[in-house]
């Protein structure tokens, strides 16, 4: 059974007969079995996945009218809510929490026929880059486990990319999807604000985060858009897509597109390798007739900092219900004083959030609040105003998705600065709500480079395209695994 | 000078649903806990789904109170701790950073005063908490979330009152004006509340909270104003600060918490865009806001010639005037406001009542009909009216139960008067020399007629007869 078939090869498979969803899933049960004790990119497994394989079976076989994934195996980051499942944020703060209703995202998919293999690791709360910050360890990057898969989606990114699963779900506030799929060479994608519903996906920085998809190919992230995107009466701020279909013209090439390229990304701070892998993209992307050109953005230099300040403000406040009457510790018959219960209760966040928490006092406090968070806020406009200027000259932007390559676990985790900076290239699509993806697109010394590209507001179709050219041009090497 | 404010909360009881889920905002008829949702319990994922009717409600009372509307409104969170509160922040409206709460500067006439609005913002209600056991030491805390997200419309006024008379009579008129709009039912309990801010001789602002009447809010202003008044007469300063009105005690007690020391963090809420309330919703909502409670009574005294005093009583109330609307005729109109307001507002005077009452609006047109075509007398009109709330009957067969509609002649009642005269020898003489004892004669005939007698005709005859 060959389980390195993507999304899309696979609903085919399925299709005609070629493979049995019931061996499909087994198989990949037994695969996670054997790698994931050391990758460790499940926080839980579904026990009822190969029964569910067999009624999907049964259903096609009857000629039951059939959902288009199939049986598909995904894996779900574990901040998003699976009906009576375990929904933890990889925190000990939500360890026993189990979710009583489904994220939109996860009704769609079910509708559709596909199977949640399990729950993915991610930093604690999606607060990180590595996925370090998971209170229950670290996950590992599949080619080469000394290194940091990225994050915070991290374990959605190495489930996909060691075939632990055909596809996943992971949520992007400041790169957390498109980071983890550059360091483990998978496509991650960021798709407009908006665009797909945020309802059960546990809030950090809600103004700015979505919920992407981690895949092996733009096919795939296309497809999984297709099921997934469009207006929810659940969450207020999802746009009408009129049921776009986003896999259809996917081949339609870039000739003659304006490509510009974002010089804060490219600049200093930027490891010699990826620039190299850049450089080459650009010209690969010339060849297939787009137009590529420089241009600036100077805002992007103070986007880290206006990033920090406005996620840690709303974080500061999106986690402030876990304070230890409903969440936490277990309920002591004998009872505390209020402030007793928060202290200890918060005695469950580990240091990022922790850390993120006190900021996120801090930054809108009175006083201070017209120093940071106003000012940030004053910089995501111009930010967006400055993005918005230059789509008006060209089709997309594009940069390297990540400044460096994978780092070493433990190698970063005690200078949260120098982590934070990680960010430069990724959050200036969250901020200013356009869709970004990365492509898998060199590896150097057996450590992956990713490129990005960003489209405006809306012009997912169009950013998925070039995508696709630009991944025929790839050739990789396979993960060893 | 006194200088007095006020913050008042009012629900928006007559919506189906909660301000950002499908839950009930009538939560009162529910056990503990049992009105509740992800949304309405912040659980982790959920995300608020403004309720349109909200928005709408909110906005014409910001009509009704004369206010700005501006054409987009937007929500703040406001991030505090307290157990009721189930996110641990309340989605309310904030105008620091430009007008956007659905009400700007408005304002409200009582009598000839003007009292101003500041501003009227819509938020969710956060639970409620139980206190349980006799000592603090074995207390324990309930919370109720039923009421968690129920939607809220804060009406906050300038310091604009004098004196805690002016401040009863605003919440009168404000409290009619709710119930006209058909917004919300202020005789529910705790679906109207109010804060006061008072100050003496331009000193410092003193917040009073935790008020549970209406009744209770007036003598906390009036206590805290000569609490002030004594302070300031000895020179004593007024400490700027937040009281709590102790309802047992009926004192104001300062508030040890640093209440006002709180910073709220106030930012955007982004789970809710922006609302447009364009000219056109507004057009909307005007033409089908209720008409007012000064044009019905203008219209009651114009047109059906009730007299102003009774049009003043029957128009500041929905549930009555609601009743007339549904049950007068041009000719029978000034008969019927005569009944609701002389008998009907005695015998139904609490929600309760009004609740269980079984008359409809076709019995009162009834009985007003059968006292104009001289069926019945209004004397009899009562005791069908109380009939009637009772047990829902038809009006002709009340009548004909109670044998009320035989009314007399006027030789059959001058033979029942001749007989009384002659029962009470000692009564008509006292009668000659003090008009008083008339009228226990009167009663006389009246129960010798079931009631059925009109009691001013009796009189007249009386008197004639007597003299």
């Amino acid at each position: 059974m060959n389980l390195k078939i993507s999304a899309l090869q696979f609903t085919r498979e399925v299709k005609t007969g070629n493979i049995s969803v019931e061996d499909f899933i087994g198989k990949t049960m037994e695969h996670i079995e054997k790698v994931d004790g050391n990758l460790h990119a499940f926080l839980s497994l579904n026990d009822n996945a190969v029964n569910q394989a067999r009624d999907i079976d049964k259903k096609i076989k009857s000629g039951d009218k059939i959902g288009q994934c199939f049986g598909m195996p995904i894996s779900i980051k574990d901040n998003i809510c699976i009906k009576d499942t375990k929904t933890t944020c990889a925190s000990k703060m939500l360890e026993n929490y189990i979710a009583p209703y489904d994220a939109t995202v996860i009704t769609k998919l079910k509708q559709q026929d596909a199977i949640f293999v399990g729950k993915v690791n991610l930093d604690e709360f999606a607060m990180g880059l590595s996925t370090e910050f998971s209170a229950y360890g670290p996950s590992k990057n599949p080619w080469n486990t000394d290194y940091v898969p990225g994050g915070s989606s991290g374990g959605s990114a190495v489930s996909v990319s060691a075939f632990e699963c055909v596809a996943s779900l992971g949520s992007d506030t400041g790169g957390s999807v498109r980071n983890p799929a550059s360091f483990c060479s998978t496509v991650g994608y960021k798709p407009t604000y908006g665009l797909i519903s945020r309802y059960g996906l546990i809030s950090y920085a809600n103004s700015i985060e979505q919920i992407g998809p981690l895949t092996r190919t733009v096919e795939d992230a296309a497809f999984m858009l297709n099921l997934i995107a469009g207006l929810d009466s659940n969450d207020n701020t999802t746009i009408n897509n009129n049921n776009a279909d986003y896999l259809k013209d996917i081949d339609s090439g870039i000739e003659g597109k304006k490509i510009g390229i974002i010089k804060e990304m490219i600049g200093e701070g930027i490891n010699p390798t990826v620039l190299s892998a850049t450089k080459n993209a650009i010209s690969k992307l010339e060849e297939l007739g787009a137009i590529c050109e420089e241009v600036s953005l100077d805002m992007v230099k103070y986007s880290v900092a206006a990033y920090y300040a406005i996620t840690t403000t709303e974080a500061g406040s999106n986690l402030a219900r876990y304070d230890n009457l409903r969440y936490g510790y277990d309920f002591s018959v004998e009872g505390y004083a209020f402030n007793a219960y928060i202290e200890k209760a918060r005695k469950k966040l580990g240091p990022e959030v922790t850390r993120r928490m006190i900021l996120g006092g801090f930054v809108p406090s009175s006083g201070y609040a017209g120093k940071y968070f106003l000012k940030a806020l004053k910089v995501k406009s111009k930010l967006t105003r400055q993005i918005d200027e230059a789509f008006k000259k060209f089709d997309l932007l594009i940069s390297p998705t990540v400044p460096i390559l994978p780092f070493k676990i433990g190698e970063k985790i005690n200078d949260p600065a120098s982590l934070f900076l990680i960010d430069i290239n990724t959050v200036t699509a969250n901020l200013t709500g356009k869709p970004a993806i990365s492509i898998p697109y060199a590896i150097s010394n057996g450590l992956p480079i990713g490129i990005q590209l960003i489209a405006n507001s809306m012009n997912d179709k169009l950013l998925l395209q070039a995508a696709r050219a630009l991944e025929k041009t790839v050739k990789l090497p396979e993960v060893p695994i | 000078m006194t200088k007095i404010g006020l913050e008042i909360h009012s629900q928006l009881t007559e919506l189906q649903s909660k301000l950002f889920c499908s839950c009930k905002a009538n939560y009162r008829e529910f056990q503990p806990n049992e009105n509740i949702c992800p949304i309405c319990m912040g659980l982790p994922g959920s995300l608020p789904q403004l309720n349109q009717k909200a928005v709408e409600k909110a906005t014409m009372i910001a009509m009704a109170l004369n206010c700005s509307t501006p054409e987009k409104i937007t929500f703040f969170r406001k991030n505090y701790f307290y157990p009721d509160l189930p996110k641990n922040f309340q989605i309310t409206q904030l105008n620091i950073y430009g007008e956007t709460s659905v009400g700007g500067p408005g304002i409200l006439m009582v009598g000839d005063k003007k009292i101003r609005i500041t501003r009227i913002q819509l938020e969710e209600d956060p639970g409620r908490i139980i206190y349980e056991g006799s000592s603090e030491k074995n207390q324990i805390t309930l919370v109720d979330y039923n009421r968690a997200g129920t939607p809220l419309v804060e009406i906050v006024t300038e310091p604009d009152f004098e004196n805690p008379k002016e401040v009863r009579e605003f919440l009168n008129i404000l409290s009619d004006l709710l119930a006209n709009l058909g917004v919300s039912d202020p005789s529910l309990e705790g679906a109207m509340r109010a804060d006061a801010n008072v100050s003496i001789e331009d000193g410092n602002k003193v917040e009073i909270k935790n008020i549970g009447s209406f009744h209770d809010l007036e003598k906390a202003v009036h206590f805290e104003i000569t609490r002030q008044q004594s302070l300031h007469a000895r020179n004593i300063p007024i400490i700027q600060e937040t009281r709590h009105w102790d309802d047992k005690r009926k004192i104001t007690v300062s508030s040890r918490s640093k209440e006002e020391d709180l910073d709220y963090r106030y930012f955007l809420e982004s789970d809710i865009p922006w609302v447009r309330i364009g000219n056109q919703i507004k057009d909307k909502l005007k033409s089908e806001m209720p008409e007012t409670i000064s044009s019905k009574k203008e219209r009651y005294v114009s047109k059906y010639n009730i007299p102003a005093q009774v049009a003043d009583v029957l128009s500041s109330d929905k549930f009555y005037s609601d009743l007339f609307e549904k049950s007068h005729t041009t000719e029978n109109a000034k008969e019927v406001a005569n009944i609701i307001t002389t008998d009907l507002m005695g015998l139904v005077d609490t929600r309760e009542k009004r609740e269980s009452s079984k008359l409809t609006a076709l019995h009162l047109k009834e009985i007003a009909d059968s006292i104009q075509s001289g069926k019945i007398t209004r004397n009899s009109a009562k005791n069908v009216l109380y009939e009637i709330l009772k047990t829902g009957k038809a009006v002709s067969t009340v009548i004909s139960d109670l044998d009320l509609d035989n009314v007399f002649s006027e030789s059959e009642l001058l033979k029942i008067i001749e007989s009384v005269i002659s029962e009470e020898t000692q009564a008509v003489e006292q009668a000659k020399t003090n008009p008083q004892t008339i009228n226990y004669l009167v009663g006389k005939v009246m129960q010798k007629t079931k009631g059925k007698a009109d009691p001013t005709y009796t009189l007249d005859l009386l008197k004639k007869k007597i003299n």
